[in-house]
């Protein structure tokens, strides 16, 4: 049984290894792909978006990543796959010459602190909620938090932010309009509480609009777990309630959840999208919006793979969870 | 005696209103007796005996009678009118049970170990890993198979590890919803044996459910037969077998090949079971029977005395009649 775990294993490992191979492949292809010289494109563009001439390192910067029109594909693609296994993403145009690496390593704590911590606290608690809801369907509980649930699942994030942000930073002034940190209080005592108040408001509305989808998901499934056998054999064993309900019935019903927590914490840096740009939080989702906006192709490409990578470990973790917690995975996987 | 029912009746509660499944059950069970129910698919004998446990999901429900368990210490208890908690107690120690699909029974991301050791540490049993070695080396498997998962086993393997689970607390009733209806001929044979050898060893009752009458009478002491909801003959299985008094019992009789002789000719019992929520005003067989007459469709008929056994057939009025 051992060496069938690890034969599942290292089967994924290069399962995995092999599809970011192809997705930083096709990082390095797609731009190349589209017609004519997108490296001369995007240089006039900056020309003439700043109106003074780009120099010839930012020049550098961008064929190397672009396409050098000069330089064979060949040629290219390993320069382009060596620069990527040194963790050097080019330099930034926008904010010339800082690396891309450095940009995406300063925002990326942002956004696994705040978005990262969010998904795992909705998650918890729309799971555990969605036990108790399924345990007795039509209960006096389920009736009320399935109906919410569907509510806030309905209600388009941004909405709540933009209202969250308007009643109580603007009207009411509980909290900060936006950014991470009090930025007078870098590195000094107080630090840490800031960055914790200027938390409160994202982080509550991605809970708020997050927890009622895993709340429901949890409970139809709980639904349907509730009329198996075994759960009722669990029951007839004389097991107290709760036992038959986590052991038996929850701890089934999980399984599909784990799933689609993985791939939940696979998107928060794509997520965090809506959250950083309404919010000003200096996290990755932030990042990209001020590359779009300010047309740093270098910088987009950088968040692009990040996001990428991100979404495959998160798949592997989640295939390696499950092997473990559902063992006839076990055997399909050999 | 350790079960006694009176007067069961268990109704489906549906928006259209209760549909009786079980309708005005009665009968005993003796210590260590093997009582089967054998009928058709929709005869009320699955409801019958999850209504014994109190295990009906929901929308069954008893909505009249008792089910007076009579344990070994301790007063008799009416099963049917305790509450979860008060009857928790009871579970597993004094009654349990074998479903019909121990794959769907068994769950499935636990080790059997560890579904034996929680209900033997819920009922106070301490040295949980040399009972479950025990219990499965009763059944014939081996000791070294409680690390396996429920889909790591076969079909044959499962079953017996299900009954060896069910007398794991040593209860004095188990019953066993068509246990052996999902394994094969062979399997079924070493199962019945199995049970049989285990009943002599340890003296527990059972109550039995099955549509294969000819498996019942390798087994059982005393045989029910369900129709429509109602016991319509209750008696010795051998006699039951041999001399059928109500001709349901004989058309049942007739659809399955006997296990232990040449196979002659199988008849079916034409028509289908009778729809429970528009049942005849009679007998509930009326339409289907071969034999039935004029009072057939109008009275229906109690279930009586005759002979040695119980019988809800009018062909016997007149016996009785005559013996009055």
């Amino acid at each position: 049984m051992k060496q069938g775990r690890w034969r599942f294993l290292t089967k994924r490992v290069a399962f995995y290894l092999a599809t970011s191979w192809s997705a930083i492949t096709l990082n390095f292809l797609i731009p190349r792909l589209m017609p004519g010289d997108p490296s001369s494109v995007i240089v006039r563009q900056l020309q003439r978006q700043s109106g003074e001439s780009v120099s010839p390192e930012a020049v550098a910067a961008i064929q190397k990543l672009f396409g050098d029109p000069r330089a064979g594909l060949l040629q290219q693609y390993w320069d382009y796959l060596v620069s990527i296994a040194r963790l050097d993403f080019g330099l930034s145009v926008s904010r010339f010459p800082t690396p891309v690496g450095e940009l995406l390593a300063e925002g990326l704590p942002w956004t696994l602190m705040l978005v990262g911590a969010t998904t795992v606290v909705a998650f918890v608690l729309g799971t555990g909620l969605g036990i108790a809801a399924g345990w007795k369907p039509g209960g006096r509980l389920d009736g009320f938090l399935s109906p919410l649930s569907t509510f806030l699942t309905a209600v388009p994030y941004f909405w709540v932010a933009l209202i969250a942000l308007y009643v109580f930073g603007l009207v009411l002034g509980w909290f900060p309009l936006g950014g991470g940190y009090d930025p007078d209080l870098y590195g000094r005592p107080g630090f840490v509480g800031s960055v914790l108040e200027y938390m409160v408001m994202p982080a509550t509305t991605i809970v708020f609009s997050a927890f009622g989808g895993w709340l429901l998901g949890m409970r139809n499934m709980m639904i349907t777990t509730v009329s198996e056998d075994y759960v009722l054999l669990g029951k007839a064993k004389g097991l107290s309630a709760g036992r038959v309900m986590f052991r038996y019935a929850a701890r089934n019903a999980l399984l599909p959840s784990v799933t689609g927590f993985a791939m939940a914490i696979g998107g928060v840096l794509g997520g965090a999208l809506l959250t950083e740009i309404v919010f000003s939080y200096p996290g990755i989702g932030y990042l990209l919006y001020d590359a779009v906006s300010k047309r740093d192709y270098p910088l987009m490409q950088g968040v692009f793979l990040l996001t990428t990578l991100t979404v495959l470990l998160a798949n592997f973790v989640a295939d390696s969870v499950y092997v473990m917690i559902d063992p006839r995975t076990r055997e399909a996987g050999r | 005696m350790i079960l006694d029912v009176k007067g069961l009746n268990v109704d489906y509660i549906t928006a259209k209103g209760a549909v009786r499944a079980v309708n005005d059950v009665s009968f005993q069970l003796r210590r260590g007796e093997i009582l089967g129910v054998a009928g058709e698919s929709g005869c009320g004998k699955s409801t019958l005996i999850m209504a014994l446990i109190r295990l009906l999901r929901p929308p069954a429900a008893i909505t009249g009678g008792q089910v007076w368990l009579h344990p070994r210490e301790g007063e008799p208890v009416d099963i049917a009118s305790r509450t979860d908690r008060e009857l928790r107690r009871l579970r597993w120690r004094s009654m349990a049970v074998v479903l019909q699909s121990a794959m769907d029974a068994l769950n499935p991301v636990a080790r059997l170990s560890a579904q034996f050791a929680d209900v033997l540490k819920e009922h106070g049993y301490k040295n949980t890993e040399e009972r479950t070695a025990e219990l499965l080396e009763m059944v014939g498997i081996s000791p070294d198979r409680a690390r396996s998962y429920p889909h790591e086993m076969s079909g044959g393997m499962r079953q017996r590890a299900m009954i060896a689970l069910a007398l794991a607390c040593d209860p004095e009733l188990v019953v066993m919803d068509e246990p052996t209806t999902a394994v094969d001929v062979v399997m079924q044979r070493q199962i019945l044996a199995q049970i049989l050898e285990l009943r002599e060893r340890l003296g527990f009752s059972v109550v039995f459910v099955t549509h294969d009458l000819s498996l019942l009478v390798e087994l059982a002491d005393r045989i029910a037969i369900m129709y429509g909801g109602r016991i319509v003959e209750l008696g010795d299985a051998a006699e039951i077998y041999r001399a059928p008094r109500h001709p349901y019992t004989k058309g049942l009789r007739d659809s399955f090949p006997p296990l232990h002789a040449p196979v002659t000719r199988l008849n079916g019992i034409p028509g289908t079971p009778p729809d429970l929520r528009n049942l005849p005003i009679g007998c509930a067989f009326e339409p289907r029977c071969p034999r039935r007459f004029a009072d057939c469709a109008e009275r229906r008929p109690e279930l009586l005395t005759v002979g040695d056994a119980l019988a809800a057939c009018h062909l016997h009025d007149r016996e009785r009649t005559a013996h009055a």
